[in-house]
């Protein structure tokens, strides 16, 4: 059997003439943070969908503790788990955070009908989680409207920890972050691959990718680039392979130009 | 050293806790509008109409009564609103209930409780059609259920004169004496309470020496029940935070596994279902049915829901918010007869409330999910 928590082999999706994915191929160890960056239109979103159980392959197969299986829904792939946390977080603003933590998993007690809520005991493992990442919930019960948008993530990405996952995908979790708040998720993120999880993590930007990933898979226009390791690229390699990489340097050379116009 | 003690002890619990004083909590829950508003009211009644019997134990029953009626509708149509849908047809529901109950009765020799469960069974598909409608269509709850509005009027009106001939169906009153679930919906309560306060003379009485107000109607410990249940239901149940998520972010909620779908049937079912029971009530304390029973009360169930704290977009709200905004609906609405005030003036001042409760829920939302 391999090491591997998960792999994707070979994966395709069609959305009628559309080929959205062809033949992609990615496996993730324990403790891996794989990286998976691609231009808008990459297929990144159709990839992240098919891996945690939205979409069905069309081809390709999926093989989670060295068993092959079929994602029949989200549900599935979360029971595996590979949990998702999508960009919109998968939270509720005007509910508290506790309320948002067990959102659909609420801890219980008593028997019964009268099965209840058991609100401290979440209180109290919300506040115990959070306090882990070093994220200070002054109150559980306050609204995770007032926290900040790293504090979010974090929240999110506790959350699905707490519940079990062993391969966590990540969709864009810094994109609308400033660079502290990137940086305490991107920690964040670090810690929980040392803690033995793997780490999928979908990203457009190199500058946050490259500090924390192991190995890089390169999406373009559906189809993968092929997968590295970090000791085999370097940043600016890297970003050349993004299909951002070639028009950039275009860019340089038609600013430069522009510069030189000016001067003369 | 028990000076040291308690320090590391404040610390550990967490030194970055501001102690937030009571007042402030209590502002941001969503109730306190209605809470307020309450309280407003009671006291304007109270120097206006002190002296005039409103206060009686016949006056208070008196509103308490239209309260109750109107709250038993208004705090479903609150737990579907905090779920993020509205429910308009709970006016029509409820005449259809009525006939519901009366036809089979009267023309077709059921049993009245049979009539009554059937009533509800028919309760129950209403709800569920408008549930299922707007979960799998995707349609804004407002269009699908204004349409079932004008459908549920219509067939109440249509199969009433079809069958009977008439828009009203009168003679249940003599069914309802040997009946075994039609006290529910209509025995008044503590009736021994009340004569013997009566006998007291603390209470005013009829000239046969039997108090004015008999007890307390059925309808008002609908409400009360109601009003704890739903409680109990929004804030220590799983479903409670289901209702929450559902009306906060769908999507967000049906990522993490909560059953959006089968939580806004069941709280449209649950609309249609106190729309039958405030029928029941209705039809049971008049007699008859008639097919205009109801009209324009999902209007105000949305009022008493809004005023209670309910956010029009959902996720937010309380039950005891909308049980309270039901109380100023019918203090008002009863109170205004002891008044020197024209009653004409009733609806511009529901308008205005409305509006101030809009206003002041928009305000503590922001303050709710912006204050850091």
């Amino acid at each position: 059997m391999s090491n591997n928590l998960v792999e994707f082999n070979n994966i395709s999706k069609f959305f009628g003439s559309v080929i959205a994915l062809k033949d992609v191929t990615m496996h993730i160890k324990k403790g891996q943070i794989m990286c998976l960056l691609g231009d808008n239109g990459a297929g990144k979103s159709t990839l992240i969908k098919t891996l945690s159980g939205v979409h069905k392959p069309d081809e390709g197969e999926i093989i989670v503790d060295g068993k092959q299986t079929v994602f029949d829904s989200p549900r599935d792939a979360l029971d595996l788990g590979i949990a998702t946390v999508y960009q919109d977080l998968a939270l509720v603003s005007l509910m508290s955070v506790t309320r948002n933590f067990f959102m659909g998993r609420e801890p219980m007690k008593g028997f019964g009908p009268f099965k209840t809520f058991d609100v401290n005991k979440a209180n109290s493992i919300a506040s115990e989680r959070m306090g882990q990442i070093g994220i200070d919930v002054r109150d559980p019960s306050q609204a995770v409207g007032t926290m900040s948008g790293g504090e979010r993530q974090c929240l999110a990405i506790s959350r699905a920890i707490y519940f079990g996952a062993k391969v966590l995908i990540l969709d864009e979790p810094t994109s609308a972050l400033g660079v502290h708040q990137a940086s305490v998720v991107l920690k964040y993120i670090v810690k929980a691959a040392a803690s033995g999880l793997g780490v999928i993590l979908i990203t457009h930007n190199v500058h946050h990718a490259y500090p924390v990933g192991n190995s890089f898979t390169i999406l373009n226009r559906g189809k993968s680039m092929g997968t590295f390791d970090k000791k085999d690229l370097s940043r600016e390699k890297l970003l050349g392979m993004m299909a951002g990489g070639e028009e950039l340097d275009k860019l340089e050379v038609e600013l430069k130009e522009i510069d030189r116009t000016n001067k003369n | 050293m028990s000076v040291k003690s308690k320090s590391i002890q404040n610390k550990s619990k967490d030194e970055r806790l501001r102690k937030v004083s009571n007042l402030k909590v209590l502002l941001n829950r969503p109730e306190l509008g209605a809470l307020g508003g309450s309280v407003l009211v009671f006291i304007f009644f109270g120097i206006v109409a002190g002296d005039t019997g409103m206060f009686s134990a016949y006056g208070t029953i008196n509103f308490l009564e239209v309260s109750a009626n109107l709250g038993i509708i208004a705090i479903a149509a609150a737990l579907l609103m905090i779920g993020g849908e509205f429910d308009l047809s709970v006016g029509s529901m409820i005449g259809f209930a009525g006939i519901c109950i009366a036809i089979p009765a009267i023309y077709w020799g059921w049993p009245l409780w049979s009539s009554i469960l059937f009533a509800f069974s028919m309760a129950v598909l209403v709800g569920y059609a408008n549930g299922i409608l707007v979960v799998r269509t995707g349609l804004p709850s407002f269009i699908v259920t204004l349409a079932m509005l004008f459908i549920l009027r219509g067939a109440t009106l249509a199969l009433t004169r079809l069958i009977t001939g008439r828009t009203q169906v009168p003679g249940l009153r003599v069914l309802i004496e040997n009946d075994p679930i039609a006290w529910i919906f209509s025995a008044d309560a503590f009736k021994g309470v009340f004569t013997w306060l009566g006998s007291l003379g603390l209470i005013a009485l009829r000239q046969d020496g039997t108090p004015l107000a008999t007890g307390i109607p059925a309808s008002v410990l609908w409400w009360v029940g109601m009003t704890i249940f739903a409680t109990w239901l929004l804030m220590k149940t799983r479903y409670g935070n289901w209702i929450f998520a559902s009306g906060g972010d769908k999507l967000g909620a049906r990522n993490v596994g909560v059953p959006v779908g089968r939580v806004k049937i069941s709280l449209f079912i649950g609309t249609a279902v106190a729309a039958t029971i405030y029928a029941c009530v209705q039809v049971l304390d008049a007699g008859s049915a008639d097919t205009m029973r109801g009209f324009l009360k999902e209007l105000e169930a949305i009022v008493a829901a809004v005023v209670g704290g309910c956010l029009l977009t959902g996720g937010y709200g309380s039950a005891i918010g909308a049980a309270f905004g039901a109380l100023i609906f019918g203090t008002v609405s009863m109170g205004i007869y002891y008044t020197d005030v024209d009653t004409d003036w009733f609806k511009v001042f529901l308008g205005a409330m409305m509006l101030i409760a809009v206003i002041f829920n928009n305000f503590i939302r922001r303050r709710v999910t912006e204050n850091k």
